[in-house]
């Protein structure tokens, strides 16, 4: 398991979050490398399917980072994202899926160091959790 | 010319599939003098061993219902699209697993324990457990199917040409597919066929009274209220799925004042309907934040059962994730 690297996959929205990453780079920050960023337009356009098919491909951990309450872009697409992902959460946990392994934060465009701290606390307890092994339960034959 | 050859099979499904034919009425003798049935086990008596004797592809269309629990459904399932033109997926079960396929929240050993030791109503002071082979001394032996791991829908072990939706396909559904597959005129393998392209809302009579922008302030169940038919089952708090389910029954529930539960399952380029419905249904709760979110969902007991309840096995994460040994 030491050799265990995992795969986090980042939902960030343009307007903060992904901006807060972009900030984070070009200040050289250092975080793991194992985040792997999508720009979406905003929080409220990640549907829970896009969740799902992330975990179904591989990824150890899914973050969705939208900007802070009251500050969305299109007025309250992050407040539909609040209400998805709590729903989504309690959907994840009877999968049984850690509750580690999916986080929502807000993140302003001048959190860059927000954002590292929460890559750094992500990073080091999925790795603790170890991979997610999803494929085996598509197969028969297979408990 | 030769009639077309018809067979019905039924896997893990509670028979309500096999009624829904005969539920064609008088329209069952219109779809006997068509076709030649050619086995039913539910209604006519062929065995399997005539299914293994035909020769291949000579059979014009294969209606299985049910989804794959055991190794029986798995062996039939696969004769058949060996011997089958065409092979249907017939009702929720066979096409996304159904109601059973919650069970994939649970392992075998889970699912033995209750039924044969946890039961209330069970007293089992031997424990026994069903064997796939039992010897009586020496004189017979029994056999029964093995019970998989897991329930799958059947697109999981063999090709499925087209999709029958509901829980169980309305009369309508299942003589406009039949319609359809007699026709010679085939929609594209993998459709859905029968029901409508279109979400249910759509069709739905009280979609009239919806207004421009649903929000929900508290979650209500149907035992809890007695709902206004005239009204939009969403405005009163029930939670109704057909905003993002598949059309074509006619919105049956709906007309009984009972909201829709999502059986015709999800349209065309949805990947994972639950994660559909829980973003749709999520999304109108009028809460700006988490605790008052939790608050409202807390009136919502089951949300797998309630967004999941036809198609957990062909979600993405196909049940309930086994995690490695640490």
């Amino acid at each position: 398991m030491e050799d265990f690297e995992p795969r986090i996959i980042v939902f960030a929205c343009n307007w903060c979050s992904y901006a807060a990453l972009d900030l984070a780079g070009t200040s050289r920050m250092k975080y793991p490398p194992n985040f792997l960023v999508i720009k979406v337009m905003c929080s409220g356009r990640i549907d829970p399917q896009f969740i799902f098919e992330a975990f179904r491909r591989g990824a150890d951990g899914v973050l969705v980072a939208g900007c802070h309450p009251g500050d969305c872009h299109y007025i309250e697409g992050n407040y539909k994202a609040l209400r998805r992902m709590t729903l989504l959460r309690k959907l994840l946990e009877s999968f049984g899926i850690e509750k580690e392994r999916f986080r929502l934060e807000w993140i302003s465009a001048s959190e860059a160091e927000k954002f590292v701290s929460i890559a750094h606390e992500m990073y080091r307890e999925i790795k603790a959790l170890g991979p997610l092994r999803i494929e085996e339960v598509s197969k028969i034959g297979e408990a | 010319m030769e009639k077309p050859k018809i067979a019905f099979y039924w896997c893990a499904s509670c028979g309500g599939c096999e009624e829904s034919i005969v539920d064609l009425a008088e329209k069952i003798l219109d779809v006997v003098n068509l076709v030649d049935i050619v086995f039913w086990p539910v209604a006519l008596d062929f065995k399997i061993k005539d299914v293994e004797t035909m020769p291949d592809k000579s059979v014009t269309v294969s209606f299985i219902n049910g989804g794959i629990r055991l190794e029986e459904h798995e062996y039939v399932v696969k004769l058949l699209r060996k011997k089958s033109q065409l092979l249907v997926a017939y009702g929720a079960c066979s096409s996304w697993g159904g109601v059973p396929g919650l069970a994939n929240l649970f392992s075998r050993e889970e699912i033995l324990r209750c039924v044969y030791q946890e039961t209330p109503t069970v007293d089992n002071l031997n424990n026994t457990r069903p064997k796939t082979k039992l010897n009586i001394e020496d004189i017979v032996t029994l056999e029964l199917p093995e019970f998989l791991p897991r329930l799958l829908p059947i697109d999981l072990i063999v090709d499925v040409d087209y999709y029958v939706p509901g829980c169980p396909p309305t009369p309508e559904v299942t003589w406009k597919a039949i319609e359809i597959l007699l026709s010679g005129n085939l929609p594209p393998k993998g459709s859905v066929i029968g029901a409508s392209d279109r979400s249910l809302c759509y069709e739905c009579h009280l979609n009239e009274t919806k207004p421009e922008k649903v929000l929900i302030k508290e979650i209500k169940r149907p035992h809890e209220v007695i709902a206004d038919p005239e009204k939009c089952l969403l405005t009163q708090g029930l939670v109704c799925l057909g905003p993002v389910t598949r059309g074509g029954c006619g919105a049956l529930c709906v007309k009984a004042a009972m909201p829709c539960t999502g059986c015709f399952g999800q349209l065309d380029e949805v990947i994972d309907y639950g994660g559909k419905a829980i973003s749709y249904f999520a999304s109108i709760l009028d809460y700006y934040n988490e605790e008052e979110v939790e608050k409202a969902l807390s009136r919502l007991p089951d949300p797998m059962g309630t967004f999941y309840r036809y198609s957990l096995p062909a979600s993405r994460l196909r049940g309930k994730i086994k995690i490695m040994e640490r």
